[in-house]
């Protein structure tokens, strides 16, 4: 019923307006109006509505400006970050001053040179003393904001310093998870083979391998099983065996792994920390960032920092955090705040929910967190792997997935 | 040259002979005449753009009010994608990417070059037809057979293609990584795939005409500025539509041969996948390779457009034509050279970064030139306010507004925070969607006597006019402080961060003006579709212009002059020329004896 009166309404209201138009019409045709001649009434209206338009447009852009400015580039809290600043002040004060003169140029002309029977207009066919001052003012302005704009670039995709603080963000649908180093300063080794649910991030040690290879051992006699209790539909069986050719391969490749000479012990020690993660301040921090399923981007705004997480190729980014989470606190007079990593790359129905907290402290608090976390595998736990042939894995602990959701 | 003219001559009797026993099948669906399809292409792309923006309102709904139920969203997408009136979150990502392809491909790639270019080339070099009348008739059914498939994908089960408009693999390429990544996709990459070949049939088609074509004493130098501007989107066309082609069919390969051009190193739902030493940064490059220039297919033809109705409604030569035509070539070249800023944060060597940013910020010369340029001719000029003026005004306003936010995400250091946030939204919106649409717009009012031999209503297009412009930049404008403020684009729903309270009023506001912009545009569809009907008989040359197209008689015909094709003395822009007692000058009329030509 709803429905059916509102589509009698629309009827009527473009019966209406059709019957307007008419009446427009006949008006028009009994005073001999021609569509295409423009009144002098209209011209002049719309001559008047620029300048109004003007005023308003105007009137918003600065009305803007007041009500959200403090809500405009987060406080910057990275050392690059008050370069880009000041870069990004540079470039906003030429953009809105040539912004305000040009706009202000185009309404202003269509206002004053309205159509008039008694005026003619001026034939201006080409200067070329002002086309080339209307080409070389924008290149040297240009020329100024590459070059700065360039000297800023260079500045913050430099090299981190030796001592940093390498970080690895790894990104899945739809979660992020921090890896340090650990005590060895050195980040181990991973892969995507090796991801189960006791390792998310594939890290490469003797037992991550002899635990996949078990568990794709287990797959295919679980498909072989399969394919031969039960028929299947053709699909299904050439499914189920190219199943277990992939398995196949993948421990082959997963055995290879063990023929390099590379040390895999470096995994040990790593630290993996989901839901928040901890960064001292005033120390370079290295992150490389890593996806295991499609393309996702760190971006932490408040560091002025972003760089794409691509699978099957890791991407770098490094920044000096010079504010701490309770400075910030302070700054912003709220309590709650935190600094966070968000996705900013499409990746999927929950993309816009995928973050991680920042918590920028000082080299103590750091260092104390630090050791508060557990490691991959916990030290007594190597041992007495040593001491047995058993491949067991830590059950509790960090890397046990929580995937909220 | 003579031979060029008299030539098709004789090819338009063949046709007033085959006039006369035409059906209504090849008059109105098989048409090969440059004018039907034009109308063909117009009518088409207005129900793609009605398609469009009503998406565009779905997911505004969703944004200023996030979870809230509203009934309309329940109406028109059911309970599968918006139970209790709730938008899913996962159609709201498909809303998203069709609404961007839609516009940027069907409306603004689609309508407006097959609408204007099929229109005015013949028309305005003075040419009976286009080179290819069938390859003309066919580029028209691969667009539309590609705009049934894109539309007909919102309806598949697990949902249109969901990746965002750009549908970077392996997002796109894994049914696994989401659900609108099964059929939907292949329906997009299909649909997408025939429209690169629509495209590319007109392109040649536009380029092949305009080189060999033109009347005698239509110099390339005496080319109205749309047909420049046409010209070169077309060349722009031609060479990269074909890349993204490559770059869908690699995927379509990835997708369901097991090849490994973008993937490597995967493990979703579960299951590590066997594709390995791919990368997904190779789509991005092909993609971008056309994606760039795409900006520029979409937003010259406005500006060539946009030149010529301010100078005929200026009643002033542009100011600086062979400098306009300098700029159209050089944003041409340039736009194939800057792909890379589309890549700043995609882990691309930094580097390389570098060497991108400066030719994307040289792109802003040419554009400076064109924007001065367009000042200067209204400057002193005696300007008379059609509707089309009006949008061609609105335009150069958009042009700048939008083109100076893009000297901000060319600077790789300043793209760092805004790359990906509503900061693009709004940039491209300002300068590529409503400039666009503010010519495509402007060139409807301006040409609709010659497509449909009646005027348009000249009060509901200031209404028109003046709502747009209102809604539009309010819906952009906000946009650029939500981006500033960090916000993501493509979240669903910005609730679960407290560092984006802030934007909420904004978002509202946004949305606001996003109804209020859509309605207005059914004061244009009235307009258009009644004015078809009904709409005042136009007089042969309305807009007193001085291009070949107004020679013509205001009834359709094949060939398009009854007679002799005339013949070009002048450029198109003598108007108030010192001397002349009328304020413009035909382009058939020769030059008096000591008249120097400008």
């Amino acid at each position: 019923m709803e429905k059916l009166l509102l589509i009698l309404v629309i009827i009527l209201a473009v019966v209406g307006i059709a019957q307007i138009a008419k009446v427009y019409q006949v008006s028009s045709e009994l005073q001999k109006r021609r569509e295409e001649d423009i009144s002098p009434t209209s011209n002049k209206v719309n001559a008047n509505l620029w300048m109004l338009f003007m005023i308003a447009f105007f009137g918003f852009f600065i009305w803007q400006f007041v009500a959200y400015g403090d809500m405009l580039l987060p406080v910057a809290a990275s050392e690059h970050g008050m370069a880009v600043d000041q870069l990004f002040n540079v470039n906003w004060l030429i953009l809105i001053t040539v912004f305000f003169i040009v706009n202000f140029l185009l309404f202003f002309f269509s206002w004053k040179y309205v159509h008039s029977k008694n005026r003619k207009a001026f034939y201006f066919a080409h200067n070329n003393k002002l086309e080339l001052i209307w080409t070389v003012i924008p290149s040297i302005a240009l020329a100024f904001l590459i070059i700065y704009g360039l000297n800023v670039w260079n500045k913050v995709m430099d090299e981190p310093a030796e001592d940093a603080l390498k970080v690895e963000l790894y990104a899945k649908q739809f979660d992020w998870t921090a890896r340090y180093a650990g005590p060895d300063g050195k980040m181990g080794e991973s892969n995507y083979l090796l991801i189960t649910s006791q390792n998310p991030l594939g890290l490469i040690t003797d037992e991550t391998i002899e635990a996949r290879v078990a568990e794709l051992q287990e797959g295919i006699t679980k498909t072989k099983n399969k394919l031969a209790g039960q028929i299947l539909p053709d699909e299904q069986v050439e499914e189920l065996e190219d199943r277990i050719g992939s398995y196949n391969r993948q421990i082959a490749k997963i055995l290879n792994f063990k023929k390099s000479n590379n040390d895999f012990t470096t995994a040990y020690d790593d630290i993996i920390v989901k839901g928040e993660f901890h960064l001292p301040i005033r120390r370079d921090v290295a992150f490389q960032i890593n996806s295991r399923d499609v393309i996702h981007s760190a971006y932490m705004p408040h560091f002025r920092a972003q760089m794409n997480a691509v699978p099957g190729m890791t991407t770098r980014f490094s920044y000096k955090p010079v504010i701490s989470t309770d400075s910030m606190r302070t700054i912003l007079d709220d309590a709650e705040f935190n600094y966070i990593l968000l996705c900013n790359k499409v990746c999927g129905s929950a993309h816009y929910n995928m973050q991680m907290n920042i918590i920028v402290e000082s080299e103590e608090q750091f260092e104390k967190w630090l050791s508060e976390q557990k490691p991959f595998v916990e030290p007594d736990a190597i041992k007495a792997k040593k001491g047995s042939e058993e491949d067991k894995v830590v059950e509790d602990g960090p890397l046990a997935e929580k995937n909220g959701n | 040259m003579s031979a060029t003219v008299e030539a098709p001559e004789a090819h338009a009797h063949s046709h007033e002979h085959h006039h006369a026993k035409e059906s209504f099948v090849s008059k109105y669906v098989f048409s090969q005449d440059h004018k039907m399809i034009s109308k063909q292409f117009l009518i088409t792309a207005i129900f793609m753009g009605i398609i469009a923006m009503m998406l565009s309102v779905f997911f505004r709904l969703q944004l200023a009010w996030p979870g809230e139920s509203f009934e309309i969203l329940n109406y028109f997408l059911g309970d599968r994608w918006a139970p209790d009136g709730v938008l899913d979150r996962n159609m709201y990502l498909s809303l998203v990417t069709i609404h961007g392809t839609i516009m940027v491909f069907f409306v603004l790639t689609g309508g407006l070059s097959g609408t204007f270019s099929n229109l005015l080339i013949p028309l305005q070099i003075g040419a009976r037809d286009m080179a290819s009348g069938f390859l003309n008739m066919l580029s028209y059914w691969f667009f539309l057979v590609s705009s049934v498939i894109m539309v007909a994908s919102l309806f598949v089960e697990t949902g249109a293609a969901g990746g965002g408009w750009t549908i970077y693999p392996p997002l796109s390429a894994l049914p696994q990584a989401m659900p609108s990544s099964g059929l939907g996709m292949t329906l997009w990459l299909v649909s997408m795939a025939l429209f690169i070949a629509s495209s590319l049939l007109g392109g040649l088609n536009y380029i092949v005409t305009i080189l060999n074509l033109r009347t005698k004493g239509m110099k390339m130098t005496r080319l109205p500025l749309t047909i420049w501007a046409f010209f070169i989107t077309a060349v722009l066309g031609v060479l990269s539509f074909p890349v993204l082609f490559a770059a869908v069919l690699l995927l379509i390969m990835d997708r369901s041969m097991g090849t490994s051009f973008y993937l490597s190193d995967i493990y979703i739902g579960g299951e590590a996948l066997d594709p390995v030493g791919g990368s997904p940064i190779l789509y991005e490059h092909l993609f971008w390779f056309l994606g760039h220039p795409e900006v520029y297919i979409v937003l010259l033809p406005a500006l060539g457009i946009s030149s010529e109705v301010i100078a005929t409604n200026s009643r002033k030569p542009i100011f600086g034509y062979r400098a306009m035509i300098g700029s159209i070539m050089a944003i041409g070249f340039l736009s194939f050279i800057v792909w890379g800023h589309h890549m700043f944060m995609s882990g691309m060597n930094p580097f390389l970064g570098s060497v991108f940013v400066f030719t994307t910020l040289l792109i802003a010369i040419p554009s400076a030139v064109k924007a001065f340029n367009y000042i200067t001719t209204i400057w002193k000029g005696n300007l008379v306010f059609t509707p089309a003026m009006l949008f061609s005004i609105g335009l150069v306003s958009t042009f700048v507004t939008g083109g100076l936010t893009g000297i901000i995400l060319a600077d790789s250091a300043l793209d760092i925070n805004v790359h990906d946030t509503y900061f693009v939204v709004a940039h491209f919106h300002i300068v590529m969607g409503l400039s666009a649409i503010f010519g495509m717009f402007a060139g409807v009012y301006h040409w609709f006597p010659k497509m449909f031999g009646r005027m348009m209503n000249s009060k509901l297009g200031y209404a028109h006019f003046w709502m747009t412009i209102v809604g539009g930049y309010g819906v952009f404008f906000p946009m650029h402080f939500v981006g500033l403020a960090g916000a993501p684009r493509r979240y669903y729903q910005y609730t679960d961060y407290p560092m984006f309270d802030g934007i909420y009023d904004l978002n509202v506001l946004v949305t606001t003006f996003a109804i209020f912009a859509a309605a207005a545009q059914a004061i244009f569809l009235f307009n258009f579709f009644w004015s078809i009907f009904r709409g005042q008989r136009a007089v042969q040359n309305p807009w007193k212009s001085n291009t070949l197209e107004w020679t013509t008689p205001v009834e359709h015909i094949h060939g398009n002059w009854p007679g002799a094709i005339p013949v070009v003395h002048r450029w198109p822009y003598d108007y108030s020329k010192p001397g002349k007692e009328l304020d413009y000058v035909p382009q058939n009329v020769p030059l008096t004896e000591g008249e120097e030509e400008h």
